[in-house]
C-alpha cells in the first residue's frame, strides 16, 4: 500500500497541473470572445477589490509598524544609535517588493479564492453548471473569465493601497513613536527607492490575483459530493492558492531584477 | 428528430448505459421511465452535451452532437430547453434575470422587448408578478415552473424534463404535467421526460421507454405498456418490491 500511495500522489499532482494549465489556457482564449460579461466583471471588482479593502488596510497598517519595528532595532543594535533614519529605504523596499504583495496575495486567497470555491462549487451541485451549459453559455467565460480578470486587475491596486498604508505604517513607528529624525528618513527614502521596486510587487500581485482565480474556480468546477464536497474545495482552494503564492514569491523575486538602475 | 444509436457510457468499472438506442419524432412527448440511478439523467445529459458518451452516435436534425468541436456544440444547445430536477435556477440572479439569460446573449431583441418575452413566457407557466423575486423566495413548485419559463423563452425545438415531479406535492406535480401537455399543444416542441412517476408518464406520454441495466428493454405508447408482457416493466409500472428486478 505504501508503494502504491507515493506515484499516486505524483499522479494527483500531475494530473492537478494539467487541469489548471488547461483551465488558464482556455481562460486566455475566451478573455476577447464576445459576449463580453461586463456586470460580472464589475460585481468582481466590487467583491475582490471593494470588499478587500478593510482586510488590507489592517493587514498593511501593521505589516509596516512591525517592519519598521525590526528595522528600527536592526539599526539601533547592528549600526549604532542615530543610525534608525536609514532605516526608511529597507522599510519602503522590502513592504513594497515583498512583505504587502505577498501579505494582500494572502488576505485575498483567504476572503476571495474560498469564496469563489464555494460560489461555484455550489453552483456545481446544484446543477447550475448543468443549466449554464442546456443554456448555450459556456460556464468557462461567463464564471472564470470575469474573475480572472477582475483578480488580475484588482491585486495590483490593492497592493498599490497596501503599500501606501505599509509605508505609513513603517513612517509612523521610526518618525512618530521612535522619533527617528523625520527629513533624512524621508530624504533617504527619496535617494534609495525606486519606482521599480514598487513595480516588482504589481507584477507579482497580478501574477498572485491569476494564481488566487484560477485556483478557485478549478477547485469549485470540481466539487462534487455535496455540501461536505464544497467545503473541501474550498479548503483545498485557500491550501493550494496560498503554497502556490509563497512558492512564486520566491521565483518571481529571483526573476526580476533588483533594480532597473542597473 | 433524434436518434440515439448503440449509446454506451461507464464510470469507471460502473457501466450505467450499455448500448442504448431510441429515436424520438418530432413532436412527440417521449417518456423514459427507469429505477432511481438507472442512468435516465445520465442519458438526458448526453443529449446536450454535457457527457460524451464512450460509444454510440446522438443524431439531431441529420447532426451527430457527439462530434461536434465545443464551439458548435454550444450553438447546437440553443435549440435545446432543459429543466432540471432541482430546477438550478441561477440563485444570485432574480426570476427575471434568470428567465432572460439565453435572450440576454444570445438574440438580438431590445430590452423592451426581452422584458416583454419574461412576462410572456412567465405567463405561460402560469406566473405573474414575481420577476423580481430571487429563487430562495419561490416555492419548489415555482421553481421548477420559472426553470421551464427559462427553458422556453428563446423558443427551443426540443424540450428535456429531467424529472420535473419530483419533490413537489401530487397538486403541483399535476400543475407541471398540464403545463408540458400545454408546451406541446400551443408551442410544438419535441419533449423528453424522465421519470420514475408512473402517473405523469400516461398523463403527458406520447411513448413510454423503459431503461433498465443501461439498455431500453420496451417502448411503446402508454396503453402498450400497460399491457407489456415484460415482467420487469410489469413489476416497475405497478412499483411492487416483488419480481425480477432486485437491485433496489
Amino acid at each position: 500500500m505504501r508503494y502504491q500511495k507515493v506515484p499516486l500522489l505524483f499522479y494527483d499532482f500531475f494530473q492537478g497541473m494539467g487541469e489548471v494549465g488547461l483551465l488558464f489556457s482556455r481562460t486566455i482564449k475566451n478573455i476577447f470572445k464576445k459576449p463580453l460579461e461586463k456586470d460580472i466583471f464589475l460585481q468582481q471588482v466590487e467583491e475582490i477589490g471593494v470588499r478587500s479593502l478593510p482586510v488590507v488596510s489592517m493587514t498593511a497598517a501593521f505589516g509596516g509598524l512591525v517592519f519598521g519595528l525590526q528595522t528600527y532595532i536592526g539599526f539601533h543594535r547592528y549600526v549604532g544609535p542615530g543610525s534608525e533614519a536609514y532605516g526608511g529605504p529597507i522599510i519602503s523596499l522590502g513592504l513594497s517588493k515583498e512583505l504587502i504583495p505577498l501579505l494582500v496575495g494572502l488576505m485575498v486567497s483567504g476572503r476571495v479564492g474560498s469564496a469563489i470555491a464555494a460560489e461555484i462549487g455550489t453552483m456545481k451541485i446544484t446543477e447550475q453548471i448543468d443549466a449554464l451549459f442546456s443554456l448555450g453559455a459556456d460556464p468557462n467565460k461567463y464564471l472564470v473569465v470575469p474573475r480572472m480578470v477582475a483578480a488580475f486587475l484588482v491585486l495590483p491596486c490593492l497592493t498599490l493601497y497596501g503599500d501606501v498604508i505599509g509605508m505609513i505604517g513603517g513612517f509612523f513607528y521610526n518618525v512618530v513613536v521612535m522619533g527617528v529624525n523625520k527629513v533624512i528618513y524621508i530624504k533617504n527614502t527619496l535617494l534609495y527607492f525606486e519606482l521599480w521596486d514598487i513595480t516588482t510587487g504589481l507584477i507579482k500581485a497580478a501574477i498572485f490575483g491569476i494564481v488566487i482565480a484560477i485556483i478557485g474556480c478549478w477547485q469549485g468546477l470540481k466539487a462534487e459530493g455535496g455540501a461536505a464536497g464544497v467545503g473541501r474545495a474550498t479548503t483545498r482552494a485557500v491550501v493550494i492558492a496560498n503554497i502556490m503564492i509563497l512558492i512564486l514569491n520566491f521565483f518571481l523575486s529571483k526573476a526580476l531584477p533588483a533594480s532597473l538602475g542597473g | 428528430m433524434i436518434q440515439i444509436i448503440d449509446l454506451h457510457k461507464s464510470f469507471g468499472s460502473n457501466k450505467v448505459l450499455q448500448g442504448v438506442s431510441l429515436d424520438v419524432k418530432k413532436g412527440e412527448t417521449l417518456v423514459i421511465i427507469g429505477q432511481s440511478g438507472s442512468g435516465k439523467s445520465v442519458l438526458i445529459k448526453h443529449l446536450i452535451g454535457l457527457i460524451k458518451p464512450d460509444k454510440g452516435k446522438i443524431i439531431v436534425d441529420g447532426i451527430d452532437i457527439t462530434q461536434l468541436r465545443e464551439d458548435e456544440l454550444y450553438k447546437a444547445r440553443r435549440k435545446f430547453g432543459m429543466i432540471f430536477q432541482s430546477a438550478a435556477l441561477f440563485d444570485s440572479m432574480t426570476v427575471a434575470q434568470n428567465v432572460s439569460f439565453g435572450l440576454e446573449r444570445y438574440s438580438k431583441m431590445s430590452q423592451k422587448e426581452i422584458r416583454k418575452r419574461v412576462a410572456e413566457s412567465l405567463a405561460m407557466v402560469g406566473l405573474r408578478g414575481i420577476e423580481n423575486l430571487l429563487p430562495h423566495e419561490l416555492s419548489g413548485g415555482m421553481k421548477k415552473r420559472v426553470g421551464l419559463a427559462r427553458a422556453i423563452s428563446y423558443g427551443p425545438e426540443i424540450i428535456l424534463y429531467d424529472e420535473p415531479s419530483t419533490g413537489i406535492d401530487p397538486i403541483r406535480a399535476d400543475a407541471i404535467n398540464e403545463l408540458i401537455i400545454r408546451m406541446k399543444k400551443e408551442i410544438n416542441v419535441t419533449s423528453i421526460v424522465i421519470t420514475h412517476d408512473m402517473v405523469s408518464s400516461y398523463k403527458v406520454a406520447d411513448r413510454i421507454a423503459m431503461l433498465y441495466q443501461g439498455k431500453i428493454i420496451e417502448t411503446g405508447t402508454p396503453e402498450a405498456i400497460k399491457k407489456s408482457n415484460n415482467q420487469i416493466v410489469q413489476q416497475f409500472i405497478h412499483g411492487s418490491a416483488e419480481g425480477p428486478i432486485e437491485n433496489w
